[in-house]
């Protein structure tokens, strides 16, 4: 596998203006991935992660501002850009995978159009038959019945939407696809053929995936890096089986406690307490409130993130004062 | 005589073809019967993929559509036969939790409104301040400050919360059956936890038997009692919860147990999965045939039966022939 940098995000902060206040969803979030590279983001709901997913692929939108930080996508800084190649750099490198799936196709228009669209801006009506081939070809690589592809979006099942989704949103080979929470609302064994379709664009065009989720036993079937969100910031990171196996971050150990098992029968555990509101963050570090191994400090100021037993970890528990904090070390995935 | 009841006897449903360009009816539920009573309180998962029919089981036992053929009885009588009085006694003793926290509520009234209406419409509460006691008390049940909750709207509350309102507004209804249609699948897994938690409690503590209805395996197995497997309207496998998920017999259950995802990679989801998502309406014999690896030709023509595999846990499966047959029945009556 070559190691081409796909994306470099650098201290990337978004804030959303209200009347009330300002609040910060995403602060200062930093990472690197490279070729065919897979990134797991997971958190609960207003921890940032669709704030972050959507500010990667450029669409931030008022309320909410890229306030600082950097996007570099292969060579180019997306935000030093001219508007217009700005705008052909995302269209053309970045693939991005809504939530809703159900409410991201034209109910009015065929599925096969849908897809022209996607392929021929521009491209005069008798063109387009070239793009037949293409059409069926990404159709039938997320597992698409060909004769979907003269249905309307309401004549399909959720899955099958998606995947249309999927393939639609991938059928420019982009370099990088951020795909937020593309499962959810689906049952299990759809889940699991949307993973694979996903999967499968991935492995094809062997681009960089930030997959954003909820819930770590299906990011776990996907991805190679974790990042674990909480209120805005990354607040552990590293190698998927690390983390899985050895979680140190108070907050990380929480959530994989908190996944219901098929293997053994026990009390379900959740997460005492609720996330912090973002316009009212504590002074020190965002989880101590519900935190159950919380020390002095933590109340007192905000740890960063630092490198530590093999992983990223933004905890005073595992702060050791050794100065590395050296934020370019990668934490690769095996 | 138990104080309630609610029996399936044979219930089915098959919904119509809507017009003439339409393929054909729909078996969407197959005949299935059991029974809830207030002696036993448990909780029955139903568990099945898109299509399994479990959401129209749960509009037959909360009476908001009619069997095709088969009967379900509140109390000894059947639905469509209730008086005014027993219909009104039927909604306020069988209680829907619904699926979408976000669309199940009218946001312009306050979380008062939605909370006060039950008491005043089954004349639960004897006076306002009485309701305004009963209120305070309920929420405090299921975990919210009523300081902080009374006086908002809906749409100033996370889902977790509405989810939890849901619960404190049927809670005041004291009923004696839940049907939970997917409770917990739009909300994060932290406060999954909490509200399947809820859940229990309100069984353990009120006596409240629950039908939980979900396509989520692992959260059926950590809470419920008895389990049913649906898959395209036939009852696959059911019975004892711990049996049936620690000892699958039907393929089907194995494969919605191994689409678990797990936070591990050991159990992995690389192994293939097949599926089919054509109508099989008119089709004869077990509906799992096209993707079953066990499958033979009689399985296409032969309907399977429910066979009893041991105490409270049974089978529709050819696999399982040779074992005696059983009734549906018997197994939400034995424990």
């Amino acid at each position: 596998m070559s190691t081409e940098l796909i994306v470099r995000i650098s201290d990337l902060s978004v804030t959303y203006e209200t009347k009330a206040s300002t609040v910060t969803a995403v602060n200062e979030v930093s990472f690197n991935l490279n070729r065919g590279e897979k990134l797991g983001i997971v958190g609960e709901s207003g921890s940032g992660k669709s704030t972050l997913g959507t500010a990667i692929c450029g669409l931030t939108k008022y309320p909410a501002r890229v306030t600082s930080g950097s996007i570099q996508i292969g060579e180019q800084m997306l935000f030093e850009l001219p508007q217009k190649e700005r705008r052909a750099t995302m269209l053309r490198d970045i693939a991005y995978v809504p939530q809703a799936a159900m409410n991201s196709l034209n109910p009015s228009m065929r599925i096969r159009d849908q897809f022209l669209d996607a392929l021929s801006r521009g491209v005069s009506r008798k063109d387009q038959n070239r793009f037949d081939d293409i059409i069926e070809a990404r159709a039938q690589r997320v597992g698409l019945d060909l004769s979907l592809l003269t249905r309307y979006p309401h004549q399909l099942s959720g899955g099958q939407k998606q995947r249309v989704v999927i393939a639609i949103s991938t059928i420019l080979s982009p370099k990088l696809i951020v795909a937020d929470e593309p499962t959810s609302a689906l049952d299990v064994i759809i889940q699991r053929q949307v993973l694979k379709s996903l999967s499968e664009v991935q492995v094809a065009s062997n681009a960089a995936v930030v997959l954003i989720g909820h819930d770590i036993g299906l990011l776990a079937q996907f991805v190679d890096i974790l990042a674990v969100m909480y209120a805005g910031k990354i607040v552990e990171m590293g190698a998927l089986e690390t983390l899985l196996t050895n979680p140190k971050h108070p907050y990380t150990k929480k959530l994989i406690s908190s996944i219901p098992s098929v293997l053994r029968r026990s009390n379900l555990a959740g997460i005492p307490g609720l996330p912090p509101s973002l316009s009212e963050l504590p002074v020190g570090c965002s989880f101590e409130p519900r935190c159950e191994e919380k020390i002095e400090k933590c109340s007192i100021s905000s740890p960063s993130l630092k490198v530590a037993s093999a992983r990223k970890i933004a905890c005073w528990l595992y702060d050791s004062d050794d100065t590395s904090t050296n934020t370019s070390v990668r934490v690769r995935g095996s | 005589m138990p104080d309630f009841s609610l029996t399936l006897t044979e219930a089915s449903k098959t919904y119509r073809a809507q017009s003439r360009t339409d393929k054909g009816a729909v078996k969407a539920l197959l005949p299935i019967s059991l029974r809830v009573t207030d002696e036993s309180p448990r909780v029955i998962a139903v568990a099945g993929e898109s299509g399994s029919g479990k959401t129209t089981l749960a509009s037959l036992i909360l009476g908001f559509q009619q069997p095709t053929s088969g009967n379900v009885e509140f109390n000894g009588v059947q639905l469509a036969k209730l008086s005014k009085k027993q219909k009104s006694e039927f909604r306020r003793t069988v209680q829907p939790v619904l699926q979408d926290p976000f669309a199940s509520y009218n946001q312009f009234y306050k979380i008062d409104h939605i909370l006060r209406m039950p008491l005043i419409k089954y004349g639960i509460a004897e006076s306002p301040s009485h309701a305004d006691a009963l209120i305070r008390k309920t929420l405090s049940d299921v975990g919210l400050v009523p300081e902080q909750t009374l006086g908002r709207y809906p749409t100033q509350l996370s889902g977790g919360q509405r989810q939890r309102i849901m619960l404190a507004r049927l809670l005041l209804c004291e009923p004696r059956l839940i049907v939970a249609d997917e409770p917990v699948s739009m909300i994060d897994s932290s406060y999954r936890a909490i509200i399947l938690n809820l859940l229990m409690k309100l069984k353990d503590q009120y006596g409240i038997s629950i039908i939980y209805i979900t396509h989520d395996v692992a959260t059926a197995y950590q809470i419920s009692d008895e389990i049913i497997v649906l898959y395209r309207g036939r009852v696959a496998e059911a019975g004892q919860t711990r049996k049936v998920i620690e000892s699958p017999k039907h393929p089907y259950t194995e494969s919605l147990i191994s689409s678990v995802p797990m936070p591990d990679r050991i159990h992995s989801w690389d192994s293939e999965l097949a599926t089919v998502t054509h109508n099989l309406a008119n089709e004869t014999g077990c509906e799992y045939t096209a993707i079953c690896q066990h499958a033979v030709a009689q399985c296409k023509v032969v309907e399977p039966k429910i066979r009893a595999v041991a105490g409270n846990h049974f089978v529709a499966c050819r696999l399982y022939d040779d074992l005696p047959e059983a009734q549906l029945f018997d197994v939400l009556k034995a424990n």
